[in-house]
């Protein structure tokens, strides 16, 4: 009889691993809109799975739990019912011996706390308050509801102008999108549950690189209506807003501070991601639809200014969509030394053309988000000596997406990860000379997920460098708006889901400077939402159509199959350069991504309730 | 032009045919039970699925397709019935079994329901798995009944009152394991916008919905000594009683119907007919009344003798309420006549009459148990309404075979009718019969009999059941496959729902609108509301096609009857000797005995009512 042996999984075990695994894909896949009970309940019986059967608050608890959701599925429950759940829950959350025990009945309390009012929905009318609304997961989650599983059909058929065309009924910036959107539509791609999302920017990039958006033409306008509309701001929420605005027949006057239109497409996000000529491509086609444009003309109550209320009078409606383009700052001592820089102003004189002299320099960028990100890779680009990145927490919590922070580190960046900065050193010329960060280790999670820094018992470090770059997030610039009577709140205007400023009638107000930084697509979403809602504001019920036809679903089986990634220039390479690094698909490979797609709107809820709007 | 091979045969059919469509062309019936065609393609039941054979690489040698929305491709194989389809055919058939209330024998759809004889063909004479029947509760009480225990959750009444009614009475409630169908909302039945217009009803597959079953209270009545009993049969009925009877549609006349009454034992058979004629008399007067003194009302005038279309003024439109006529539905001038004109002329005490109607409704129940419903001072006008399919199950009960009935006629003083209130029970009919007579009293001669078919439209029934035709721009892939030109196509067939006309009366252009089915009224009301367009004379109909596509009136599934039974009423007023309500006979002495002038007191006080708003004061009333 041998003293040990070596464990071997056995064929069962190595199933149960698979299934995991298949389970976990499909919890990500979870479709928006369920009923958050019934999720509680399968969660509970999970965790009662799980469970070794030793205690009796686990082994007993976590299934008469099941059984009192059951009561209150079922229509079975009352408010005591509801008591109970939390008397029976804490106790076990109080008494079970591990995890397994305290944290499923830690989950049911949360869920107590988080989603009461579904729970006495089901009390008091016997049925869930939830509904699936829109049936196509990543529709749903597009901010401006783009067709996706329609272009995607589109691209597989290789009609791209079509695709273009679809794109542009619920965002005129196909190509901004194409090449730089956060892509929010792929978090819940039913794909996941057999192997992993559809590449769906990817594909929107087969679209526009094939048929450049200024070669498809926009659709025709309607009739004029006589209307003027001025828009306050010059990037993609206030050129949407425009380019809708004009289809319906109204004119647009939009009104740039800066020199050149795009808003951060231009003057945040770097060359080597959005092209500037790619840009153009979008801004072409969205003023040929005949958006009047001012550049050079700021909004507010300085000289040489046009004040917001002559704004107000002189037209039928007003959109403010300035973006957050002021810089924040840390509050370090040394802040004011030469060679600290803002993001804002460091991305803005890129977007301008004027290179800043990092040549040799060693750099340090403060910040872990995609603006830090853009600073580190554009600095590297710029020829500094050495970039490195201080950050106050762990790489994992950083909000850049994690192919930003690993591109920059692939291009050489350093990561100085959990480390604060204290303040900046310079020299008696007040020349930068270093940066003082604080250790940090990384500490107890917060309400939000997220786990905190907190100071590590060990001394200050230097780090030597000639620049700080300061990326920690941007502000509004509110004061003129205020003075005219649009309400502020924490930094940003005061609107409306409709995206009405409820104090004057008639403004309308969306993008960044509403929500604080966001995303290209919420912004687009945002001009999209205004356009409709000043439609209506001037008294017309325009639609937005689109004539195009999708094609029908394909029969084939959806065998497993892997994501296609783009691929980029090698790092060595493109880090010389502002140029573009990243490749779109070859037809073989565009062709296989959009076979992946499951065309959420014909198959499941979709053909039921629709899979599409086919106007707004 | 697509060619494929169904089973062997081949077929050609146009692009975008799906295979069951071309099944159906080779004769081949692939079973079905969730499929409703142009309104339900969502393949939910999986019974007709079918098996492809592999004709490109990616796919299996044996994939399965869902017939109902799967649209042909060039050199397809199909196989209906091959050992897989057969196999997940039964599956599933077996796993809806599992969940419905399998007790045939007490359900009302018993003879007439897809899913019993799919299973009976699929020979599935036990379920595998086990029984998980869901039982919701209902309020009994209302007139219609849904029944959780027999719901397969097809949608099909989700879709048809959102998509042909526009109603959104129904909706999909919860979700996961437990998603079912429900009334939308947070709303109960009863508080709900249902307008009880009973589509739902006659396009659900199973005995999941029906009508309140009031024919115990008629035995009841027919048993009761003292009760004098008094039925009236409206006119799209005799278009329909004998489908269900296995007889053909010159086998079930009128005649033979009044027999059928008269063998069970109803004192009285008259013919809501009678009050159709009635009802134009007092109708076309009002409207000339109006066109007088068009200051002194709210234009235009709408048709009410539909109480589902009432039901959907009071709750989506209670500002138009004035809008409709004062003239109460024929069913309940024939209550009150009864009760009073001809108690009296039979010297009957009226409490101990019963009146009972037989209707192609189910609103109807609800409109007789309305409170102001009891103009003749005994009790409710109309006591008891049953369906057509009341009727025929009674026919059954009382084991009448139609085959040996001799034709009766219809009772007097009660029974006469002339072509006019005939075409009461189709789309359009109201206002021809109401134009014929207005035109009489303007002009003081009779127009041609015909003069205004241009109120008819057969087209529009098609359009207001959301059917279309081949060649539109539906898709069918089962979601709209095209973006703007689906929303014209829709817009289209709105249009189609709609019929205007134009006349000459009395030295003016009368504009004329008619409409059936209750999205084509809401359309109809959002034009009028935004004043879009100005008519003075309206006519709606809940159901699509009129009463004779009603929800009381029997049910085929997955055939509307509408149209075959619309043209029986416009054959039998053109068979009429008289053509004109106001030539009727019997109405010309009930007027000379009884009730004075058309738009008299005791005509205002019997035959009109004013349309209170039923959701605030009647939620409750429905016996």
């Amino acid at each position: 009889m041998s003293r040990l042996k070596i464990a071997t999984p056995n064929q069962a075990q190595l199933t149960v691993e698979r299934l995991y695994k298949d389970l976990e894909r499909r919890i990500i896949a979870s479709p928006p809109g369920l009923c958050p009970v019934d999720l509680q309940l399968s969660f509970l019986k999970l965790c009662h799975a799980q469970t070794c059967g030793k205690c009796a608050p686990c082994r007993i608890g976590l299934g008469q739990l099941q059984n009192l959701l059951e009561d209150v599925l079922e229509g079975r429950g009352s408010l005591k019912t509801l008591d109970l759940i939390r008397e029976t829950a804490s106790s076990i959350m109080d008494s079970a011996d591990c995890a397994i025990g305290y944290e499923a009945a830690h989950m049911v309390l949360a869920g107590m706390e988080g989603f009461m009012k579904d729970y006495k929905h089901h009390i008091e009318h016997g049925k869930c308050s939830c509904h699936i609304t829109q049936p196509v997961p990543c529709v749903a989650l597009c901010p401006a509801g783009v067709d996706i599983p329609g272009y995607i059909a589109l691209v597989r058929e290789e009609r791209y102008a079509d695709a273009v065309k679809l794109i542009r009924k619920d965002n005129p910036f196909p190509t901004a999108c194409a090449l730089i959107c956060e892509h929010p539509c792929e978090a819940r791609c039913r794909r996941n549950m057999i192997d992993s999302s559809v590449n769906i920017r990817g594909l929107k990039r087969m679209a526009v690189d094939n048929a450049r958006a200024n070669t498809v033409p926009v659709p025709e306008k309607a009739e004029s209506t006589g209307k003027r509309v001025a828009i306050v701001g010059g990037g993609p929420g206030g050129l949407s807003a425009a380019y809708y605005l004009e289809l319906m027949g109204h004119h647009a006057v939009v009104f740039e501070e800066k020199g050149k239109l795009g808003g951060m497409l231009r003057y945040g996000i770097p060359n080597y991601r959005f092209p500037r000529e790619r840009l153009q491509e979008d801004i072409d086609t969205i003023l040929s639809t005949g958006v009047e444009v001012h550049l050079n003309t700021r909004i507010g109550n300085g000289e040489g200014e046009i004040p917001f209320g002559q704004l107000r009078k002189e037209y039928d409606a007003v959109y403010v969509a300035i973006g957050a383009h002021t810089d924040k700052k840390i509050g370090i001592e040394g802040e004011d030394s030469h060679g600290v820089i803002s993001a804002v102003e460091m991305l803005r004189h890129i977007g301008d053309e004027d290179m800043p002299d990092f040549k040799d320099k060693t750099v340090v960028v403060v910040g872990g988000g995609n603006v830090a990100m853009d600073c580190t890779r554009s600095a590297i680009r710029l020829g500094a000596k050495k970039v490195g990145i201080a950050y106050r927490r762990r790489q994992d919590d950083m909000t850049a997406l994690p192919e930003e922070v690993e591109g920059a580190i692939a291009e050489g960046a350093e990561l100085y990860s959990l480390k604060a900065p204290h303040k900046i050193e310079a020299d008696e010329n007040g020349n930068v000379t270093a940066l003082w960060v604080e250790p940090q280790i990384i500490g107890p999670i917060d309400a939000w997920g997220r786990a905190r820094p907190i100071q590590a018992d060990v001394p200050l470090l230097r780090i030597p460098c000639d620049i700080v770059v300061v990326a920690i997030g941007q502000g509004i610039e509110t004061r003129d708006f205020e003075e005219a009577g649009l309400s502020v709140k924490r930094g940003t205007i005061a609107a409306l889901s409709d995206s009405e400023v409820e104090e004057v009638r008639g403004v309308f107000a969306g993008g960044d400077c509403v929500t604080g930084p966001a995303t290209v697509i919420r912004a687009i979403a945002s001009g999209k939402v205004a356009a409709a809602n000043i439609d209506e504001y001037l008294g017309f019920h325009h639609v937005i159509p689109c004539d195009v036809e999708i094609p029908p679903v394909r029969y084939e089986d959806k065998e497993p199959c892997g994501r296609i990634q783009l691929s980029e220039e090698e790092a060595g390479v493109r880090k010389k350069n502002f140029d573009a690094f990243e490749c779109g698909m070859t037809k073989q490979e565009a062709c296989q991504e959009a076979g992946r797609c499951l065309r959420c709107d014909k198959y499941g809820y979709g053909s039921l309730k629709g899979g599409r709007a086919a106007i707004w | 032009m697509v060619n494929l091979v169904i089973d062997g045969l081949a077929v050609t059919v146009p692009e975008g045919t799906t295979v069951m469509k071309a099944a159906a062309q080779i004769g081949i019936e692939i079973p079905h039970l969730c499929f409703l065609e142009g309104i339900n393609e969502i393949s939910a039941c999986k019974v007709c699925v079918v098996e492809m054979q592999n004709m490109e690489t990616g796919r299996s040698k044996e994939k399965l397709i869902t017939a109902c929305n799967s649209a042909v491709e060039e050199g397809m194989v199909i196989y209906t019935n091959s050992p897989k389809v057969r196999r997940v055919r039964r599956s599933n058939v077996e796993l809806i079994l599992s969940q419905h209330d399998c007790h045939c024998a007490t359900c009302a759809r018993s003879g007439n329901c897809n899913l019993q004889k799919i299973s009976n063909d699929l020979g599935i004479l036990e379920v595998p798995f086990k029984e998980e029947v869901p039982q919701v509760p209902w309020d009994s009480k209302f007139p219609l009944i849904r029944d959780s225990r027999k719901c397969i959750k097809c949608m099909r009444c989700v879709q048809i009152c959102d998509k042909v009614q526009d109603m959104r009475v129904w909706d999909v409630q919860n979700t996961g394991s437990r998603t079912t169908v429900d009334v939308a909302g947070n709303k109960t039945i009863d508080n709900s916008d249902c307008t009880l217009c009973g589509q739902c009803i006659t396009h659900c597959p199973t005995g999941a919905l029906r009508e309140r079953y009031d024919i115990p209270k008629v035995f009841d009545a027919l048993a009761d000594a003292a009760k004098v009993t008094v039925v009236q049969v409206a006119p799209a009925v005799r278009t329909a009683w004998g489908e269900d009877l296995g007889l053909a549609p010159e086998d079930f006349t009128e005649g033979k119907m009044v027999a059928a009454l008269k063998r069970m034992g109803f004192d009285y058979v008259f013919d809501t007919n009678f009050a159709a004629d009635l009802t134009i008399m007092e109708e076309g007067n009002e409207l000339l009344e109006r066109l007088a003194n068009p200051g002194k009302y709210a234009w235009p005038m709408f048709t009410s003798c539909c109480p589902g279309w009432v039901s959907f003024v009071s709750k989506r439109y209670p500002k138009y309420l004035r809008n409709l006529s004062t003239a109460k539905s024929p069913q309940q001038m024939f209550g009150a006549m009864a009760k009073t004109y001809f108690a009296e002329k039979k010297g009957i005490d009226p409490h101990n009459i019963c009146s009972i109607s037989i209707m192609p409704c189910v609103s109807k129940k609800r409109e007789a148990a309305l409170s102001y419903m009891r103009s003749a001072g005994a009790g409710q006008d109309v006591d008891i309404v049953l369906t057509t399919r009341e009727l025929v199950r009674m026919m059954r009960a009382e084991h009448i075979n139609p085959k040996f009935l001799k034709e009766e006629q219809f009772d007097s003083p009660l029974g006469e009718s002339t072509g006019a209130g005939v075409i009461f029970g189709v789309t359009g009919g109201v206002m021809e019969a109401a134009l014929r007579t207005a035109y009489a009293v303007v002009e003081g001669h009779n127009c041609e009999p015909d003069a205004f078919r241009a109120v008819r439209d057969t087209r529009g029934i098609k359009a207001a059941q959301g059917i279309f035709e081949s060649g539109d721009a539906k898709g069918t892939d089962g979601v709209s496959s095209t973006n703007g030109s689906e929303a014209a196509a829709v817009e289209e067939a709105y249009m189609l729902g709609r019929r205007e006309a134009d006349f000459e009366l009395g030295g003016r252009t009368l504009h004329t609108c008619t409409v059936s089915g209750l999205g084509n009224a809401e359309r109809l009301m959002q034009d009028i509301v935004a004043g879009k367009v100005n008519y003075d004379f309206v006519e709606v109909m809940a159901c699509p096609g009129g009463c004779v596509g009603g929800g009381g009136q029997p049910i085929h599934d997955g055939c509307e009857m509408a149209e075959v039974r619309g043209r029986e009423l416009y054959r039998l007023d053109e068979e009429r000797p008289l053509r004109y309500s106001h030539e009727n006979p019997e109405v010309q002495k009930a007027y000379e005995e009884f009730l004075g002038k058309p738009l008299g007191r005791k005509a205002h006080e019997l035959l009109h009512s004013k349309h209170v708003n039923e959701l605030v004061f009647e939620t409750h009333n429905y016996f």
